[in-house]
């Protein structure tokens, strides 16, 4: 008998469908090269962008949009590096002026970020929540950077957020989920009576098993770009973290069995011709 | 000639200088940026028109990698 191996429907995350659960950032990588081939081994059609100056004084270097197919991916343009509501919204809208230039379908989302703090690059909760208000106003579809904080996971959907994305750990930490307790409660809270709304995790995965465990909990897509691009081969982490994302997905869908304290023998007391020690 | 900044720096350029002109003196590929005068954003069909005035500040950004 011949099995659906194929990952199930495309995940919708606002207006926006995409085929592919993972989603994967385009920073960090040694070399555009291997970004572009990581890319490609990831199965991604959504990928990350950040927006900065342009560099007046150094044409040696070709841009990044050079590298990225972006007749192919979406682009998600994010507010990285930003620590204020304002400034959030600023880059967000110059993003969008730059992917409705090259007619690029991401130009009304943005990723939001707003950090509270260098050392950990915790999001602010005030700003993050008063950013997003600003930008779902702008007309954007917003999806969220967050801490695993399931009240304010809350907030953000109702400030109009297209999807909120709790970190499983600190950015580029590598550290994976640490409170899958809190992510089941996130998903319980949001998805509870809105079943198609879209939970992503960003930040924190550090390899293919967090990936899968992400997907297991019942996360609609995964975001991550250090533990690919900082691998040691990240081509072959790309696809790591693709059969990862499809694994966890299936598993999901197909409802694990309940853990249990005692074993349950797999094979027939029937037509045992062995004796027992008691 | 009128000073302006540009990306944070400080530059002179010619009194009649458009965007355009701005983004062909500095190299920039016009499809991959986004260019910001005094906090507003001017859109790609203003850049033949749009006149630089003495003291603006602009700044022109593009996309990188980004997580």
């Amino acid at each position: 008998m011949s099995h659906q191996t194929h990952i199930d429907s495309r995940v919708k995350i606002g207006t926006h469908e995409l085929q592919s659960r993972l989603i994967v950032g385009t920073g960090k990588y040694d070399s555009n090269s291997i970004m572009q081939e990581s890319l490609e081994a990831s199965g991604a059609d959504c990928v990350t962008v950040a927006v900065r100056r342009e560099k007046l004084y150094d044409r040696e270097g070709r841009n990044i949009l050079d590298f990225i197919d972006w007749k192919r991916f979406t682009l998600l343009p994010n507010t990285a590096g930003c620590f204020n509501a304002i400034d959030a919204v600023r880059v967000a809208k110059l993003g969008r002026e730059i992917l409705r230039k090259l007619g690029n379908p991401g130009y009304d989302w943005v990723k939001l970020e707003v950090l509270g703090d260098t050392k950990t690059l915790l999001p602010d909760p005030v700003a993050t929540l008063e950013a997003c208000k600003q930008l779902v106003a702008e007309g954007f579809q917003v999806l969220c950077y967050t801490s695993d904080d399931p009240i304010m996971a809350v907030r953000l959907k109702a400030a109009g957020a297209a999807s909120v994305m709790p970190a499983g750990s600190p950015i580029g930490s590598g550290q994976g989920i640490l409170n899958p307790n809190n992510f089941k409660i996130i998903l319980e809270y949001l998805k509870g009576d809105d079943p198609d709304y879209p939970v992503i995790i960003d930040a924190g995965v550090g390899t293919a098993s967090d990936v899968a465990l992400a997907f297991e909990l019942g996360a609609d897509g995964v975001l991550l770009n250090t533990a690919i691009a900082h691998a040691r081969d990240p081509i072959q982490m790309a696809a790591a973290m693709k059969h990862a994302s499809i694994a966890g997905r299936m598993a999901y869908l197909s409802g694990r069995i309940p853990k249990r304290l005692y074993a349950t023998a797999s094979s027939p007391e029937e037509g045992l011709i062995t004796s027992r020690p008691w | 000639m009128i000073e302006i900044e540009f990306n944070g720096e400080t530059l002179r350029v010619d009194d009649a200088c458009t965007i355009q002109d701005l983004l062909s003196s500095t190299h920039v590929e016009p499809r991959f940026c986004a260019v910001e005068v005094n906090l507003e954003i001017v859109s790609q069909i203003e850049y033949e028109t749009y006149c630089i005035q003495p003291g603006d500040k602009i700044e022109v950004v593009t996309l990188v990698g980004g997580g």
